[in-house]
Order: structure tokens, then C-alpha cells, then sequence
């Protein structure tokens, strides 16, 4: 069974990841830009990863059979430094047309400041200036309810965007129904424990359906597991899940969310 | 999944993961500077809130323990401020154990 992880965070995933993830099914991966455990200390830090996400990671996973794709931003733990923010701001522009570039994002909330929500205004209005798809992160911990909502307001001022090209990712039970409620995707982030299990993954998808969510791993430098999305899959089967709701949740929703870049592409063998 | 494939499935490992937290409120007991309850660290104060919403008859136990722990103010502040511990604890709380 195929599938498509649409967050993952692989530079700080080892290649024989990439070859376990082949091995479990994952077709294409996609790979927002976010904090690297350490503050940069330039925008040349930043301008450097961008050409990591753009050039070194496509072919890193290309020999395991995967699509890499990849978004751009400057993520909001990082955004409370608003002349560091323009600086990064204005390099991407010139990365939008690489052909893994799906959009912008992780962009969002950290700790809910007014300077991470003029940063993320400013994203917002880039992703409409150059009509892209975006994707959000939203804080965790006891700070994810009020950042959930404060973004989806901020999304909302501009009323240009339409919630369907945004995907609303880290979403738990105390956020997913304001983000589908607004007409947004919701992605739910699994990790191994403190934060959303696969166990809770499949209850949300039981309680809320299968209508514009997603699941994805982080796969990040904290305690992940980027084969989390095989794990839920593993989890709707064993519940009496059939295979083709599995696929339509972890393959066709990503696909269909994703597929409205006209570059995101993806082999899939079976599905 | 019935209701009798669902306790069958997950009732081990949630059995265990309730005798993890009977441990840890035991841990806190014979911590020194333990000045629980009435002077609970705001962490503590909020889980034990939360494990009494569990039974109380009411649906939607997870959303609502997320709830209980989550910042309940909705305005962006001016700083950062202190990291996120898991419990919204009100700016200029003191934590009764802190240093101990
Ligand atoms: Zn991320």
C-alpha cells in the first residue's frame, strides 16, 4: 500500500530512513522549512537551507523511488527577530519556480506574539502574491488552542485566500473542528507519545471523517518516528478500517490537497 | 471495532499507563519539598483537574482535558515570555516547588 507523507522534516532523517519509508510504501514526502534546533545566525543559514530543501534532499530521495517536494518560510520560532524575518522573506521569491517548491510554509505560530503574526501576515500575503499553496504549523502544548485560532483569523483577514489551498497541520481534538469548520485541511502530527498518537490520529478520523485530513510523522530532530504514518495505517486496519478508506486518507486526500500545485506529481505502483 | 474489541485491544496498555500516573503522584509524595495539595505545583494542580473531568460522565474526555490545560486568553502578547510547559500557568504564578 502506497501512501504520502506531506510533512517530514528529512535533513534530520538518515538515509536508511529514506530506505525504510520506500520499503513501508511512502511514494513522495513533502518537507516544510522550520527551525533547526538553533537559531541561525544570518539569513545566509537561511539561504542555504533553502537550497538543501531544493536541490541536495529531491535527489537524496529520488534513489529510494520517493518524490521530494518542499516548502519555503521562515518558521515562527525564528519570527520573533522581524529584521531577520524580511531578510529571509525576500530570498524566497527567487526559490518559488524550483520544481519541488509546492508553496509556503511552515509558517504559523510559536509562542503567539505580535511579532510572529506580522511575520506571518507577511507570509500569508507572499503565498497570495505568488499564488501558492500554504501550509501552517500551529504551537503545541498549552499554547496550540489560542494559536490555532489567532491563524485561522490572520488566514481569514485575507480574503483573497481560499482555505482550501491551506493546509493546517498539528491539529489535536481541541483544534481539528474550528480548522475543518473554516474550510481549511487539517493535518494531524503523529509522534511516538507526548503529542498525537496514531491511536488518537484514528479516533479524530472516527469522530470527524475522512473529509480534509491528513496524517503526517514530523519526522524532526526531537523524538519522531517518520514511519508514524504506516503506524496509523496499521492502527485503521486493525480497527476494521478497509484498505481502500487507508488509501483514500493516507494517499488520495494528501494527493488531492497537494495535486492543486500543477508540479506535485507522484509514482504509485498499486494505488 | 465493538465495544468488546476495544477493551480487548487497548485495556493492557491503558491499565499501565494509569498505574504510570498512581506512581508519579506517589513519586511527588516522598519528593522533599512536597507541599501538595494545597500549595500544588500549577502542573499538578492542572493534571489533577483533569483526571477528575475523566470521570465525569461527560463525553469528550480528551478534547476537554487539551481544553483544561490550554491558555485560555486569546490576545498575541508583546514577548515571547516563559517556554510552554504543558499547563497554562497565568503570568506571575508562583510555583510552589520551585527550587526544591
Ligand atoms: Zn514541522
Amino acid at each position: 500500500m502506497n501512501y504520502i507523507d506531506p510533512h517530514i522534516h528529512m535533513v534530520s532523517r538518515t538515509t536508511d530512513d529514506y530506505r525504510r519509508m520506500a520499503m513501508a510504501g511512502c511514494v513522495a514526502v513533502t518537507e516544510p522549512a522550520f527551525w533547526a534546533g538553533f537559531d541561525r545566525s544570518s539569513p545566509q543559514g537561511f539561504h542555504d537551507y533553502f537550497r538543501q530543501l531544493t536541490d541536495y534532499e529531491p535527489r537524496r530521495a529520488a534513489a529510494f523511488g520517493i518524490r521530494h517536494y518542499c516548502w519555503l518560510c521562515i518558521n515562527p520560532k525564528e519570527a520573533q527577530d522581524m529584521a531577520l524575518a524580511k531578510d529571509v522573506i525576500a530570498l524566497i521569491p527567487q526559490f518559488l519556480d524550483e520544481p519541488n517548491v509546492l508553496g509556503i510554509g511552515e509558517i504559523g505560530l510559536n509562542k503567539n506574539t505580535k511579532n510572529e503574526l506580522a511575520v506571518l501576515e507577511q507570509q500569508i500575503a507572499l503565498a497570495d502574491q505568488h499564488n501558492r499553496l500554504i501550509l501552517v504549523h500551529t504551537p503545541h502544548l498549552e499554547d496550540k488552542l489560542k494559536g490555532t485560532l489567532l491563524i485561522i483569523d490572520a488566514i481569514k483577514r485575507n480574503t483573497r485566500i481560499d482555505p482550501a489551498r491551506v493546509l493546517i497541520d498539528h491539529v489535536e481534538e481541541h483544534t481539528v473542528a474550528a480548522v475543518l469548520d473554516a474550510g481549511f485541511w487539517a493535518g494531524m502530527t503523529l509522534y511516538p507519545d507526548s503529542k498525537c498518537t496514531p491511536q488518537r490520529a484514528v479516533d479524530i478520523l472516527e469522530t470527524y471523517g475522512h473529509h480534509r485530513l491528513v496524517m503526517n510523522s514530523a519526522g524532526d530532530w526531537g523524538p519522531s518516528d517518520p514511519l508514524s504514518v504506516p503506524h496509523a495505517r496499521l492502527e485503521m486496519l486493525t480497527r476494521g478500517h478497509t484498505r481502500d478508506t487507508v488509501t483514500q486518507v493516507t494517499l488520495h486526500n494528501p494527493a488531492t490537497f497537494l495535486g492543486q500545485c500543477d508540479k506535485f506529481r507522484f509514482d504509485s505502483a498499486t494505488d | 471495532m465493538t465495544y468488546t474489541q476495544a477493551v480487548d485491544a487497548y485495556f493492557q496498555e491503558h491499565r499501565a499507563k494509569l498505574i504510570d500516573i498512581a506512581a508519579f503522584f506517589d513519586r511527588l509524595d516522598r519528593a522533599p519539598g512536597n507541599k501538595a495539595p494545597r500549595h500544588d505545583d500549577p502542573r499538578v494542580a492542572a493534571l489533577r483537574r483533569c483526571i477528575a473531568l475523566l470521570n465525569d460522565g461527560q463525553p469528550n474526555r480528551a478534547r476537554r482535558v487539551l481544553e483544561t490545560l490550554s491558555d485560555p486568553t486569546t490576545a498575541p502578547t508583546d514577548q515571547p515570555g516563559s517556554p510552554a510547559t504543558g499547563a497554562y500557568t497565568p503570568p506571575n504564578t508562583p510555583s510552589s516547588n520551585a527550587n526544591t
